[in-house]
């Protein structure tokens, strides 16, 4: 049972400052991941949590009590590394028994509990081998295994995916995923990887310049993104952006650019009406477009030149130009779009997105 | 490796590389040589009939008997190796924890103190030794070993700082935060983690702070003056010269006899030895 709260957390180095005014609250048995570029102050967040970085101003509370100034062993966390940071002249046994001998657990205590930990990732085969002597996902096991014999309260992950080849992580995501289901351990996990993000958090927190922007469930973030830079950053292929002028005609809003007019459809409209006359920023995401039907109406079509064609097999991604700007479609993967294709685009008009040229945020 | 035709090989590789191992070799040669050489063959004019300057017929062990018998050599060894032991031990434990001090806390002017110490071992002994003589003879330390295993380190503990210094930032710094979240205080993390893990760095300075001392010369020869107290490299060349006469048979044998446990020690660790020089820790 473990609630951790950040209360207005700052950290200033020298020059920087890489942690602004963070608040965020995170439930018992909660998976809330941290996401951001690089430099965005999501693992100096969690280092902070850990107790390995020393709090410039505000506070860490782990089940309402203040932690700032408690040392890392005495916060009961368990922390899995980007590098897995496992003891190289240790066995795998020695490495998962080393906090609990710490500790000072009995022999039996902790062999059933450093046993019990290998059964859950099936790396019992291999308990008194040496850290060199094993793959990176056995590794990456390891290092887990080691984080979760100790039963902590809570699990700091700290990229912990990012040194594995492109289909172990997969793997390893998934099972992430059912061993946080299987332990109900309430974790804070750090990626610059989105699809990670989104696919292993109940909540997700996206950071930037040390800001947190927006904190919610994965389908909030990408459905609502609250600004500009949240709405690039979730979803993949990225969203598209174009600049517009929203101006009311014939009693309807429209969104015109160089290449560009759609009319926003009703309730959007209402939101967007109080900007007639100004310069915002349009947001479509890649599929929430596809290639127009001779029935759609042509105030929600785009037209558009085919610069590229990507064949993904589920999909097929088209590079397009719309005016001066280039876009990214999905489309269906029967589509005989060609290279040089002149055609038109038509959006989901519910799905648009507006955002305020100068603030970024959501309108 | 070098590609292509067969001779490109030989004029690129082989040969350079014989050069190289012959030019290297060719002084020990020599000394094995001329301990065994009878001095009746050691003393021929280069001109005589039978002069055979690299070989020897008629090999003999009686340079070495003389040495061990006729010389205070054991009780040079005994002294080499207490005086170097001692003070390779004594610059280890303080080059250890200056070196971890140094690479992983944050205090004021860490970054100062760590070059200051490795100004302090560019100075040269042969200037240091003069206020040096001055300090042991104030202590009145002057002809006992003390003189040398309390000098030494004067020159030892600024290059094992800086030699553990390079090793533990190799070591990456998740391992001793990794042992700290696990439970461990950071002495415990120290000494469960990341010392084992330096073990190649910390023998190599071994190795080389005993060499260093094993083989120092100008504070034996300045502190040291009975012949009992003298170590290997101060007694061989001062007692076996006598004034221009030179015990070639002698000289070689103490110089072999001298430099086998510095050879004995770096064959055995050699492994720990080139990973603590050219070192990285992989977790």
């Amino acid at each position: 049972m473990a609630q951790v709260a950040m209360r207005s957390l700052n950290k200033k180095y020298d020059e920087v400052h890489a942690v602004k005014d963070v608040n965020l609250d995170i439930h018992d048995k909660e998976f809330v991941v941290l996401v951001g570029p690089s430099g965005c102050g999501k693992t100096t967040t969690l280092r902070m949590v850990a107790g390995l970085e020393s709090i410039t101003s505000g506070r860490v509370l782990i089940n309402d009590k203040v932690v700032n100034e408690l040392a890392p062993m005495d916060r009961d966390i368990a922390m899995v590394f980007q590098n897995y940071a496992l003891y190289p002249h240790m066995s795998v046994y020695d490495n998962m028994a080393f906090g609990l001998k710490m500790r000072k657990f009995d022999r039996s205590e902790i062999q059933k509990r450093v046993r019990e930990a290998a059964e859950i990732l099936g790396i019992h085969d291999y308990l008194h081998r040496k850290p060199r002597q094993l793959s990176g996902g056995q590794r990456q096991r390891v290092a887990l295994g080691r984080a979760i014999v100790r039963h902590p309260q809570v699990f700091l992950f700290d990229e912990p995916l990012s040194n594995l080849d492109a289909k172990l992580r997969v793997q390893m995501r998934v099972e992430l995923k059912k061993l946080h289901e299987r332990l109900g351990t309430t974790a804070i996990y750090v990626t610059h990887d989105q699809v990670e993000a989104m696919t292993l958090g109940d909540r997700v927190v996206v950071m930037r310049d040390g800001w947190v922007q927006q904190v919610g469930d994965p389908m909030e973030l990408y459905n609502e993104p609250a600004n500009r830079f949240v709405a690039g950053f979730i979803g993949s292929p990225a969203m598209n952006f174009a600049n517009v002028r929203i101006t009311g005609q014939n009693g309807g809003v429209w969104a015109e650019g160089d290449g560009i007019r759609l009319k926003v459809p009703g309730q959007l409209s209402n939101r967007v009406g109080s900007h007639v006359g100004k310069e915002v920023t349009l947001g479509i995401r890649p599929e929430d477009m596809r290639i127009a039907r001779e029935s759609d109406p042509a105030e929600l079509n785009l037209p558009a030149v085919v610069e590229v064609v990507e064949r993904l097999g589920s999909e097929i991604l088209l590079d397009v130009a719309v005016g001066p700007v280039t876009m990214v479609a999905s489309v269906e993967p029967t589509a005989t779009a060609k290279m040089h294709d002149k055609l038109q685009l038509a959006v989901n008009p519910d799905r648009l997105h507006f955002f305020d040229s100068e603030t970024e945020a959501a309108i | 490796m070098i590609e292509g035709a067969r001779w490109r090989r030989w004029v690129f590789f082989h040969i350079p590389l014989a050069l190289f191992i012959i030019f290297l070799l060719f002084p020990f040669y020599w000394m094995i040589v001329t301990s065994v050489r009878p001095d009746a063959e050691l003393y021929q004019p280069w001109n005589a009939a039978n002069y055979t300057p690299f070989w020897t017929l008629h090999p003999t062990l009686q340079h070495v008997r003389d040495l061990l018998t006729e010389t205070l050599f054991s009780t040079w060894m005994f002294n080499t190796m207490l005086i170097a032991t001692v003070s390779t031990v004594i610059s280890l434990i303080c080059g250890l924890f200056a070196g971890y001090a140094l690479s992983r806390l944050k205090f004021p002017f860490a970054g100062s103190i760590g070059t200051g110490i490795f100004i302090t071992y560019l100075v040269p002994q042969t200037l240091l030794f003069i206020p040096l003589a001055d300090i042991i003879r104030n202590f009145h330390l002057g002809d006992s070993p003390w003189a040398l295993i309390l000098t030494y380190p004067t020159f030892l503990i600024p290059f094992c700082t800086w030699l553990m210094m390079g090793y533990f930032k190799s070591i990456p710094k998740e391992l001793e935060e990794c042992a700290r979240i696990d439970g461990a205080p950071r002495w415990k993390a120290m000494a469960y983690i990341i010392f084992p893990i330096a073990i190649p760095g910390i023998l190599s300075a071994g190795i080389f702070a005993f060499t260093l001392s094993w083989n120092e010369f100008i504070y034996a020869l300045v502190f040291l003056s009975s012949p009992e107290q003298k170590t290997v490299p101060v007694g061989v060349t001062s007692e076996l010269v006598r004034g221009d006469v030179f015990y070639w048979g002698e000289l070689m044998a103490g110089a072999l006899l001298g430099s086998i446990p510095v050879a004995f020690v770096y064959s055995f660790f050699v492994e720990h030895y080139v990973s603590g020089i050219t070192g990285s820790v992989k977790g």
